[in-house]
């Protein structure tokens, strides 16, 4: 019982401690931008590493969101005889909440992971310690380009796989099952409001900060995963900043979701 | 060359190190001349390197006081530099960049004077035909080069050497401090050396000292070490040489 009773405290407090240090390298990595040098170059690198490289992944699966929608929204509708109001289905589910979160979700698996991985890296071979000592705040630098890049990179993606779920609704709704495609577009037209739009787009900023913070600092703390060294130590480091990144997005889903409804 | 009459660059005064209950270093005192190269021995997990990151401020000393010339570390990093065991050179970086990195991050130089200051440490170290190399693409002797240029490139006074010779052959550690000795005198800097290699470092270095069970048990000159009778230092050179000599064998 004592056991169980000091493997539950060490654990809280190694959480508690756990966040206070999230904390405290989240607000190093806002207060290093002033400060910051050439940070615009490795801004569009950032904008590149997370946007430019994701951009096939979240089209891919917005699609697939969209056509899953269109389809399974079009037989429970057609049984209350409102096969109509597919559009409406579609485009709030998918504004409101499957493109924020599955947006979120992919750029983590595809950039975050690498993120976690590569700053593990630069940690594990002393390149964080030479930044130190050559007087170069290392925050400043791997990290801040990346955070600044999550608020135009999950905005844009997140507009991205809304419009191509939209369109994917659209091919199994109209297409595949016949639905009017006027009808289809007219819903959409009418069920999307700008606050649904604020909405969409507050989430995919929330969730780029926290996902990416979360890739950045499990990469960074790569020394201290306990029991686990060198190229094991990224390994896990990158599984559990994934891990952790995906928690934080449904998390912060529900969160947001309970403010704004 | 050593100015006697200036203080000294660096003064360690009772430095100490705990991880755990592990003392790695008790109470280390050392005094590094401007100007100097100090060479510290001592045998593999005797905190050589755990030394030199306290003074590097890469690790923060429990006790005693890293005095420099300008005052504290923070003021004094930026005008130091720090050459790694593993060289620590950026990887998706090239040999340029790596180089151009330090004067981009810390002055507030041009991006013409960056491009001519980083070409020409590359060129005064041999590097500059592989400029657009990544370091994973040269030898390991050539990364260690790219490490030191991009460890002088901001012109440096004081530079920290970790094991710079290890994992290469005889001729490639002679050379290593060779090149030490030429850079010093090109680019005016203090040089602290930390490493297993006796012979070589007694021949390059200005000073020695030797760190066993956590403290600085001799410190003097090369030949001052060569001729001491304590018992620790003849048993730590004798060791050193014997071992050497079986494995070249």
């Amino acid at each position: 019982m004592m056991r169980l009773l000091q493997a539950v405290g060490q654990n809280s407090l190694a959480t508690v401690a756990g966040l206070g240090d999230f904390t405290a390298f989240a607000s190093r990595a806002v207060a290093a931008m002033p400060a910051t040098r050439k940070l615009g170059r490795r801004w569009i690198r950032a904008v590149h590493e997370q946007g430019v490289r994701c951009v096939p992944v979240v089209t891919v699966v917005g699609l697939f969101a969209g056509l899953v929608l269109g389809l399974q929204g079009y037989y429970v509708l057609a049984r209350f005889g409102s096969a109509g109001v597919l559009g409406t289905l579609v485009s709030l589910t998918l504004t409101r909440e499957l493109a924020p979160v599955l947006a979120a979700l992919m750029i983590v698996g595809q950039a975050g992971s690498a993120i976690a991985a590569e700053i593990g890296i630069h940690r594990n071979t002393e390149q964080i310690d030479a930044l130190i000592t050559m007087g170069i705040d290392p925050i400043g630098y791997l990290i801040t380009p990346r955070l600044l890049a999550t608020l135009i990179v999950f905005p844009i993606l997140t507009v991205a796989f809304t419009l191509v779920g939209l369109a994917g609704g659209y091919l199994s709704g109209s297409v595949l099952l016949g639905l009017d495609s006027g009808v289809y577009w007219s819903a959409v037209h009418s069920a999307i409001r700008p606050a649904d739009v604020r909405e969409c787009l507050l989430k995919a900023v929330f969730f780029g900060v926290i996902t990416i913070l979360i890739c950045c600092h499990s990469g960074f703390t790569t020394h201290r995963r306990i029991g686990v060294s060198g190229s094991r130590a990224v390994s896990v480091s990158t599984t559990r900043a994934v891990v952790l990144a995906s928690i934080a997005t449904l998390a912060t889903d529900y969160l947001i979701t309970s403010f704004l409804v | 060359m050593i100015d006697a009459s200036l203080p000294p660059i660096l003064e360690v005064c009772g430095l100490r190190k705990i991880f755990g209950e592990q003392v790695v270093l008790a109470s280390v005192n050392l005094a590094v001349p401007r100007g100097s190269i100090v060479s510290v021995f001592g045998r593999s997990g005797t905190g050589k390197s755990v030394f030199l990151k306290c003074l590097a401020g890469l690790l923060a000393p429990d006790a005693g006081e890293i005095r420099f010339a300008v005052g504290l570390l923070d003021g004094f990093r930026g005008r130091s530099s720090y050459l790694f065991q593993g060289n620590a050179l950026f990887d998706s970086l090239t040999a340029f960049e790596n180089v151009a990195l330090p004067l981009e991050q810390t002055t507030r130089f041009g991006r013409r004077e960056i491009a001519q200051v980083a070409r020409d440490a590359l060129k005064s170290l041999g590097l500059d035909k592989f400029a657009d190399h990544f370091p994973a693409q040269m030898s390991g002797g050539m990364q260690k080069r790219l490490a030191l240029a991009r460890s002088l490139v901001t012109r440096p006074e004081l530079v920290l050497f970790d094991e710079p010779t290890a994992g290469l052959d005889p001729p490639a550690r002679s050379a290593v401090f060779e090149m030490i000795l030429r850079y010093k005198q090109e680019f005016d800097f203090t040089a602290v050396v930390v490493t297993h290699d006796v012979p070589e470092a007694l021949a390059a270095s200005d000073r020695v000292a030797l760190l066993e069970e956590g403290r600085i048990q001799f410190e003097g000159t090369p030949v001052e070490f060569a001729a001491s009778d304590d018992c620790i230092v003849r048993s730590f050179g004798d060791n050193i040489v014997t071992l050497r000599t079986d494995l070249e064998k």
